[in-house]
C-alpha cells in the first residue's frame, strides 16, 4: 500500500485563462501518480468534461463512468474523460473538484486510472462522476495534459496539482 | 499580453512554468470544436424537451398523472 505523497508540481490559472495544463518531464522515481484539481471553465454549460492525454496523445483511451445529475443515476462510455469543471452556467465562483489516481505509471504495461469528480451548482442539476479508465499503450507516462472539454478555457483560480506516490 | 488563448506547461524536472500562446490554427480548431459541442448540447436539450412534451401530452390524453402511469408500468 503506497504510503507517501509528494507534490511534484502545481499550477494556478491566472486571469487570462488557459485551455490546458501540461505536466511534462515527470520523473519516473515514484510508484504511482495522483492528480488533484479544482477547475472552472467558460463553456456554456453547468458542468463541462475535462479531457486527459498521456505523452501528448489522446489515442487508445477508453473510460467507463457512473454518474448522477441531480435527478438520475446513469452510466456512459467515454474516450479520455478525466473530471469535471464547473462551467459558465453554474453558480458564480464555484468550482468542480476532481482526483485521479494512476498506478504503475512508469511501468511497461497498459495504463489504467480511476477517479472521481464533482461539479458544484446551487440548484438541482449538479454532477457526481466516477471514472474507470484505460489507455492501451505500454509507454511510461512522462507527460500529462489536462484539457478543458468543448474547447473551453479554464478560468482564473483553477488549480492543478500532481503528486508522486511511493512505496516507502 | 497575448492576443490568443494560452496553455500552461510545467516542467516537473526544472519547476519552470511556461505560458504558451496558442497559434491561430489552434484557436480556429478550438472555435470549431466549441461550435460543435454547443450544437450537440442544443440538440440534446431539444430532444429532451420534445420527449417531455410528448409524455405530458400522452398523460393528458389518457387522463392520468405521471405517478399513476408509473403504477401501471411497475
Amino acid at each position: 500500500m503506497p504510503n507517501t505523497f509528494e507534490l511534484i508540481a502545481s499550477s494556478a490559472v491566472g486571469s487570462g485563462g488557459a485551455s490546458s495544463i501540461t505536466f511534462s518531464s515527470i520523473p519516473s522515481t515514484f510508484t504511482d501518480l495522483c492528480i488533484k484539481f479544482s477547475a472552472r471553465d467558460n463553456s456554456s454549460f453547468i458542468a463541462n468534461n475535462i479531457d486527459l492525454s498521456f505523452n501528448g496523445s489522446t489515442a487508445s483511451f477508453s473510460v467507463r463512468s457512473l454518474y448522477g445529475n441531480g435527478t438520475s443515476a446513469l452510466s456512459i462510455t467515454q474516450s479520455n474523460a478525466a473530471g469535471l469543471a464547473a462551467a459558465a452556467n453554474a453558480t458564480a465562483n464555484t468550482f468542480g473538484n476532481s482526483e485521479f489516481y494512476i498506478p504503475n505509471y512508469a511501468g511497461s504495461t497498459n495504463k489504467s486510472y480511476s477517479g472521481d469528480s464533482v461539479s458544484e451548482n446551487n440548484a438541482t442539476e449538479a454532477y457526481d462522476w466516477f471514472y474507470a479508465g484505460l489507455r492501451s499503450n505500454t509507454a511510461a507516462i512522462t507527460s500529462i495534459t489536462i484539457t478543458a472539454g468543448s474547447s473551453a478555457t479554464f478560468q482564473n483560480h483553477s488549480n492543478f496539482y500532481l503528486y508522486g506516490v511511493k512505496n516507502a | 499580453m497575448p492576443n490568443n488563448p494560452t496553455r500552461i506547461e510545467v516542467n516537473c524536472e526544472t519547476g519552470v512554468e511556461s505560458i504558451i500562446e496558442l497559434t491561430d490554427a489552434e484557436v480556429a480548431e478550438m472555435a470549431a470544436q466549441a461550435a460543435i459541442a454547443e450544437a450537440k448540447q442544443a440538440e440534446e436539450d431539444a430532444a429532451a424537451e420534445a420527449r417531455a412534451t410528448a409524455k405530458a401530452a400522452l398523460l393528458d390524453r389518457l387522463g392520468i398523472s405521471a405517478e399513476e402511469a408509473s403504477l401501471l408500468l411497475g
